[in-house]
């Protein structure tokens, strides 16, 4: 997964910033554009995937290398 | 379908407490609930435009002290001059080094998310406090004013 539209780097930040300023840049793009954050926080996994399912965004991928978590969320 | 409804009553005015409602309410905001939260009491310090928010170990058993002081050392000990301010200065850099965002930020990201804050008249006359020392944009009013959000809210939560 490469393709996205935006990208966010929430590194460092911890809850609730990384939902809060992500839902910020979403609120800026158009339907069907894809948003890619980077993240630090553990407690975020869970969060980006709540998030979506309460927001209607699609959460397209979640991952996690080298300590980093990798969002790729799709505007509805 | 109509957006889902958050109604929160802060009622504390310390560093910590300062925490629960301007995450809930800005996370809630985030995801599409309406918010509105009722400041009253000592949660009215929560609306001041220059927020000196402190944090005391005094009478807090559950707070975690750095270099295990919460295990040996005296409960009088965390009445000592002093301590008040050195705990708020610890937590404030801890904070920082962690990521956490700052009360003040919370704050303007639920104004920037339009959480309506509402300030409790009576607690406002009570300390004699000014509407000049709140932020800009907060409405005065009572309980029954809350009601109205509240009885038709989806979440309630008193903090």
């Amino acid at each position: 997964m490469s393709e996205y539209t935006e990208k966010f780097d929430a590194t460092g930040l911890n809850c609730p910033l990384p939902i809060l300023r992500a839902k910020k840049v979403l609120t800026s793009m158009n339907s069907g554009e894809v948003l890619y954050v980077i993240a630090t926080d553990s407690g975020s996994v869970k969060d980006f995937d709540a998030f979506c399912k309460q927001t209607g965004h699609e959460l397209l991928e979640s991952t996690e290398a080298e300590g980093k978590y990798h969002y790729y969320i799709k505007k509805a | 379908m109509s957006a889902k409804k958050l109604a929160i009553i802060a009622t504390k005015g310390t560093l910590d407490w300062a925490y629960p409602p301007f995450i809930l309410a800005s996370t809630a905001a985030a995801i599409g609930y309406d918010t509105q939260i009722f400041f009253t009491f000592y949660g009215l310090q929560l609306l001041k435009k220059d927020l000196d928010l402190k944090v005391s170990p005094l009478g807090n058993p559950g707070m975690p002290m750095p270099m295990g002081m919460d295990k040996w050392f005296p409960t009088i000990g965390t009445a000592l001059p002093g301590m008040e301010a050195m705990m708020t200065g610890m937590m404030k850099a801890k904070m920082k080094s962690k990521g956490v965002a700052s009360v003040a930020d919370l704050r303007e990201m639920c104004i920037e998310a339009d959480v309506k804050m509402i300030a409790c008249q009576m607690t406002v006359d009570l300390f004699d406090m000014q509407p000049s020392e709140f932020i800009d944009g907060i409405d005065y009013a009572g309980a029954t004013t809350f009601f109205e959000f509240a009885g038709e809210s989806d979440v309630n939560l008193f903090i």
